[in-house]
């Protein structure tokens, strides 16, 4: 397939996939027995101004899908669609602000602590992976599996815990927040350095939770392809290991690894969600947490979809990694 | 959290009847097969027999006091008392019980689903295949804890409500595998055969097509419990735990909200989580033998020390 043609399909996929988490979302807050939009909407926290500015913006008083009567766009669902478009994700109940707002300042939060984590398990995970699977059946074959088996069955919010506990009483490490409240910094240096000492345990937990899967992935990944044919043909050829392992086997064992991960990254937003309550770091899992525990719907339906969204995106991007990766993509 | 350790690959399928036997032989061989059913035995017979083992009732309410409240371990309380007073080993036990029932039933819907989905998509394909392969692309790279968070918030922090989301939710994993094993099998002579004598269809993915993919939603099977059990542990640390229910979850979530941090109480946070762990690694390491099993090609490959291999 043309590279061309084969980017303009997954991009085509990705915005379907986002009309559809965006419809999904507003059926769920809607049809849902509880119906929060209804009752959410009469919270005693809102003023009457307020609710009433929501039922316009929104159009809450008119029908959900179609109107039967006058114009079929005129609903509650193209309203909302139409919002959406806009960059209007209504009003938090908590906040009294806008919850698009609020949002953006934690996105960028949960990008740097996602990507610090991620960063660091993909590449330890990859290189314990083929070590692992290059000196299958011995001794560091086995440590590598049994610790992937060991650190996948951790509960995140676990692990945080209890580097919570031994950081913070013996290392002295903050016990949590992006940086230390109520303090002023001499200088930009200062202040970038007090934000990474913050950011050490929540990476740490996050780096062993998914070091484990991305080592499990691709060990057996290379291990299908290290028991290909044309792998005994090129040791046959009288290459060495090294050279079949970096030439032959590695750049095949990558395709499906890079496709897993980025199906994974979906469970790295569940890992944000838990690691940003135990380390009450202002991202968007810890608004998940919060949105809920104040039963702050709009807040809770805006975060929802800015992950799912995130998600989606991320994919895209490692199947546009992919053109480069898959020789077969690339030539036309 | 399907494709972590089985790949969604076509595999080669193990013979149909002796399939199950192998299973079981490789199991009873393997240490870490042993290990597994060892680590389960122990807590389903601990969540079986709660009432004898549990030195006290966890769902009676005590009357807390000032030095009852997180109470060291005594011999009285062996693992301590939590925020309440309660005795931390009992509810250690008791909350067993939640984590095996969340696991078994998650994992019996979401196999239903996800394998009747694949094996109807893989083997008739056509449009209604590739329709009902899209869909599951679509579930699954949306985030799934979120979404039970939404899902359990909006209808309520119930059991049944926990156990619906990761359910309904849960199955694209599966249905990939069983899709991916379908087209593989039905290529075979033997269903060609069946279909050139007139079988209907019903009787060949029943009879044909099933038991060949049975190994491999089995290893699925113990994946997605694990999964299943690590979700209802988060979503009860967020706090839509069942309220009416002790799970290790909530325990975890009273500790971490009601300062047992802060007071230095390990024994409320160290029992729960470990027990987590214990439960979620025996399905894991089960579900990772069965994958030998089903897919022995990772068993040796060409570039191996020589004195390993057998």
């Amino acid at each position: 397939m043309k590279r061309s043609a084969y980017i303009l399909k997954r991009l085509g996929w990705a915005i379907f996939t986002i009309v559809f988490v965006a419809t999904l979302n507003f059926f769920l807050f809607r049809v849902l027995p509880g119906d929060p939009s209804k009752s959410g909407i009469r919270d005693p926290r809102l003023t009457a101004e307020i609710q009433a500015a929501i039922r316009t913006s929104f159009g809450l008083d008119k029908p959900l899908v179609i109107n039967t009567q006058g114009n079929p766009f005129d609903s509650q669902f193209f309203i909302y669609m139409g919002n959406l478009a806009r960059g209007n994700l209504g009003v938090s109940f908590n906040f009294k602000r806008p919850v698009a707002e609020l949002l953006r300042e934690r996105l960028a939060n949960t990008v740097l602590l996602l990507t610090a984590g991620q960063l660091l398990a993909i590449v330890l995970g990859l290189a314990l992976g083929v070590l692992a699977a290059w000196r299958r059946g011995t001794r560091a074959d086995s440590g590598a599996l049994v610790f992937g088996l060991v650190t996948w069955s951790l509960p995140t919010f676990f692990l945080g815990m209890i580097l919570l506990i031994v950081g913070s009483s013996r290392f002295g490490l903050p016990v949590g927040g992006i940086r230390t409240a109520g303090k002023t910094f001499p200088t930009e240096a200062a202040r970038l350095l007090d934000i990474g000492r913050h950011l050490i345990l929540p990476t740490i937990t996050l780096t062993i939770i998914y070091l484990g899967e991305y080592l499990l992935i691709m060990r057996s990944s290379l291990l299908e392809v290290l028991g290909e044919d044309y792998i005994l043909t090129a040791k046959a050829k009288g290459l060495t290991h090294g050279r079949i392992l970096r030439d032959h086997a590695l750049k095949n064992a990558m395709l499906p690894v890079v496709t897993i991960i980025a199906l994974t990254l979906g469970y790295t937003v569940a890992g944000a969600i838990q690691v940003e309550t135990v380390f009450s770091w202002p991202g968007l899992g810890s608004a998940v947490f919060e949105a809920v525990g104040r039963r702050d719907y709009p807040m809770l339906q805006g975060a929802f979809l800015l992950l799912a969204v995130s998600v989606v995106l991320a994919n895209l991007l490692a199947d546009l990694l992919y053109t480069y990766l898959d020789p077969r993509v690339k030539a036309a | 959290m399907a494709s972590i350790i089985t790949q969604p690959a076509a595999l080669p399928p193990a013979p149909a009847r002796s399939g199950l036997r192998d299973l079981w032989r490789t199991l009873r061989r393997s240490p870490m097969g042993l290990a597994g059913l060892a680590m389960l035995s122990i807590v389903l017979g601990l969540a079986v027999f709660a009432p004898l083992a549990a030195p006290y009732d966890p769902y009676k309410p005590v009357r807390a006091r000032i030095d009852t409240i997180y109470a060291a371990p005594s011999r009285a309380h062996p693992l301590g008392t939590d925020d309440g007073g309660k005795d931390v080993l009992s509810a250690l036990i008791y909350g067993a019980r939640v984590s095996l029932f969340v696991g078994f039933v998650a994992a019996l819907i979401t196999l239903v689903v996800g394998s009747a989905i694949g094996l109807v998509a893989g083997y008739y394909g056509g449009r209604v295949g590739g329709l009902l392969m899209r869909l599951t692309d679509v579930f699954l790279v949306i985030p799934d804890l979120p979404l039970y968070v939404v899902l359990v918030a909006i209808l309520g922090p119930s059991i049944w409500n926990i156990i619906l989301a990761l359910g309904i939710f849960g199955w694209t994993g599966t249905t990939r595998l069983v899709y991916a094993q379908t087209l593989a099998v039905k290529e075979r002579l033997f269903v060609t055969r069946a279909r050139a004598i007139g079988a209907p269809s019903g009787y060949i993915i029943r009879r044909h097509i099933f038991p060949m993919v049975l190994p491999i939603i089995l290893a699925q099977n113990a994946l997605v419990i694990s999964a299943a059990i690590l979700a209802e542990s988060a979503l009860s640390f967020l706090g839509l735990g069942d309220p009416t229910l002790i799970s290790w979850g909530a325990m975890l979530n009273l500790a971490f909200s009601r300062g047992a941090i802060s007071v230095g109480a390990w024994w409320a946070i160290l029992p729960p989580g470990l027990g987590i762990v214990w439960v979620v690694l025996s399905w894991t390491l089960l579900g990772h033998v069965i994958e030998e099993v089903v897919n022995p090609r990772l068993a040796e490959h060409h570039l191996m020390p020589e004195r390993v291999k057998s």
